[in-house]
């Protein structure tokens, strides 16, 4: 137990100069690291008992591609022209799809089960379903391995437009917070939003152009795919990846413009029910 | 203990911990909205009318820096809920309750762990939301290990630890710095004697040092009597007592319904 290092003494009444101890972070600073000791929690439960480990956020989505394509091309590949490689083109759409549906789903479950700790602790009740799609997150930068994979294996080179990669992943992230921030609270009073979630994103893989082109849609179906926020992200990735280009305008906005919304309702839901939550876990 | 607080100095310590007019209700009809259905049918019969709980009615107490606190009261009294609140953990539905400075809680047997993590995992885990540093814990992981002597089982998934053993790394993550507040319920009643003992040893060394206040709920009314300076009886979610220990305790054992 040793006394406070003196220097520390002028920021008076913070806590730790108090307690006279240097153990703990300042009250906003403690996030952080709660964040990386769950992320690392959940990485260290899925791949325990498991031999390959964390190869396995790669093979997963290469094994989806590799089904997928062989089912698929002779099927769509060749609607359309304009996309240059059609397995490129699946593997780019699911793992950006998956990085969705994966942290909603998990996210959705976060509040449940972090019954054990909210009801010990008191902590940020935001850091569960964010940490979900950080968890995610990290997932989708493994599955980057496997779309690397497939662009050396079919020798595809890809253009410097490709770091769109970087402003698309986070404008994704952020809506995927956005929304497991709003379906965690919800699955708190409402358990049905479990499994209508899962039948919700069943759809919501169908209707996504992710293993077709979105030319083989009917017109009234193409012009609303403007409004389906995956279909957005997903064109915006490809056109990184895929298209090599630089994502226009228009579909940037529309990218943020979902994601900043989402996020606000997200947060405004969680912030007014937060406190009640306690109650009916 | 009881003349610690007869002392000038303690009368002039600021008050650590708050609870003004603490109320809290609980809807004990709200758990059987478990699906929209249920929850849509009744709001069309307009049955949407809870049966209130009252778990706590109008307590008030405060408890200044350096004090051992305890609480006591006959089962479902609302110890653990008066606990819970001062924790931060439940919001009370009516008053307030200010804690100033860091608080290490200990309630109902648990302390915020993951069944499927390691101890070593869970150490880390739950020093995170404690608050702890990261570089603290690195530090003072032996420490913690060495005062729950179980360095033999560190790698081993806490769902395989016995209640007594997942006290004791409880206990030893809560006391291993000094806390503003250690919040203990009945944390200690599942430890062996000698574990009992050497917690108790650890809580009197954090309350001398007037540092660190705590609050014990125990239903060993001897422990009480040895450990705090003051005690509130709580029953029924009334406070029906409080005051100097000895006095306390002595009402309660004689406390017959
Ligand atoms: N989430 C909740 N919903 C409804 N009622 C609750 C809830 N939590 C506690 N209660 C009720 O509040 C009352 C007080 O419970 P509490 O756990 O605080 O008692 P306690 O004094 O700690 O008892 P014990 O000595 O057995 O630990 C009990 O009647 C309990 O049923
Ligand atoms: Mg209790």
């Amino acid at each position: 137990m040793e006394p406070e290092r003196t220097a520390d003494k002028a920021t008076a009444i913070s806590r730790k100069t108090i307690s006279g101890k240097d153990a703990w972070y300042p009250e906003g600073q403690r996030d952080g690291f709660i964040l990386r000791q769950l992320v690392t929690k959940d990485f260290k439960l899925k791949y325990r008992r498991s031999v390959l480990g964390v190869a396995w956020s790669v093979l997963n989505p290469l094994m989806m591609m590799i089904i997928m394509a062989a089912v698929f091309t002779r099927l769509m590949g060749r609607a359309d022209d304009s996309i240059p490689n059609f397995p490129l083109y699946i593997i780019i759409g699911n793992t950006a799809f998956a990085l969705m549906s994966d942290s909603t789903s998990r996210g959705l479950m976060s509040i449940i089960e972090a019954s054990s700790l909210l009801k010990k602790v008191k902590i940020n009740r935001w850091v569960f379903p964010v940490q979900k799609v950080l968890f995610s997150v990290v997932n989708y930068v493994f599955s980057l391995v496997a779309v690397i994979a497939v662009m050396i294996f079919f020798q595809f080179a890809p253009s410097l437009y490709a770091l769109y990669v970087i402003p698309g992943v986070f404008m994704l992230a952020v809506f995927c917070i956005g929304l497991s921030l709003l379906l965690s609270c919800a699955a708190v009073f409402f358990r049905d939003v479990i499994h209508l979630w899962s039948v919700f994103l069943t759809a919501w893989t169908y209707l996504t152009p992710m293993f077709y082109s979105i030319k083989i849609l009917p017109e009234w179906l193409q012009s609303l795919e403007r409004f389906n926020p995956m279909y957005l992200y997903i064109t915006y990735l490809r056109d990184a990846l895929l298209m090599r280009q630089a994502p226009s305008i228009e579909l940037t906005l529309g990218c943020a413009g979902f994601a900043v919304a989402m996020l606000a309702i997200g947060y405004l839901v969680f912030r007014r029910h937060e406190s009640k939550f306690i109650l009916f876990i | 203990m009881g003349e610690k607080i007869q002392t000038e100095d303690y009368k002039n310590r600021e008050p650590i911990i708050v609870a003004d007019n603490v109320t809290m209700i609980f809807n004990i009809a709200s758990e059987r909205f478990n699906s929209l259905k249920e929850y849509f049918i009744a709001l069309m019969r307009h049955e949407l009318r809870f049966k209130e709980f009252r778990a706590l009615k109008n307590i008030s107490f405060n408890v200044k820096r350096g004090e051992a606190f305890g609480l006591v009261g006959t089962n479902g009294s609302g110890k653990s809920t008066m606990l819970k609140i001062i924790a931060g953990v439940l919001e009370p539905s009516d008053g307030t309750c200010t804690v100033r400075g860091t608080i290490a809680p200990l309630i109902e047997l648990g302390a915020g762990f993951d069944p499927e993590l390691t101890a070593r995992e869970n150490i880390y885990l739950n020093g995170a939301l404690l608050g702890y540093r990261k570089e603290f814990i690195d530090e003072h992981f032996d420490d913690i290990v060495d005062f729950a002597e179980l360095r033999d089982f560190m790698d081993m998934p806490l769902k395989n630890y016995s209640s007594g053993m997942v006290a004791r790394i409880a206990f030893a993550i809560a006391t291993i710095t000094e806390p503003d507040v250690l919040i203990v319920d009945e944390t200690l009643s599942v430890g062996d004697f000698l574990f009992q003992r050497k917690c108790e040893k650890r809580i009197n060394e954090l309350i001398e040092n007037d540092n660190v206040t705590v609050l014990l709920v125990s239903h060993s009314i001897d422990l009480v009597e040895r450990m705090c300076d003051r005690v509130a009886w709580i029953e029924k979610g009334d406070l029906k007592m409080l005051g100097p220990c000895t006095e306390v305790c002595e009402a309660y054992k004689h406390y017959r319904k």
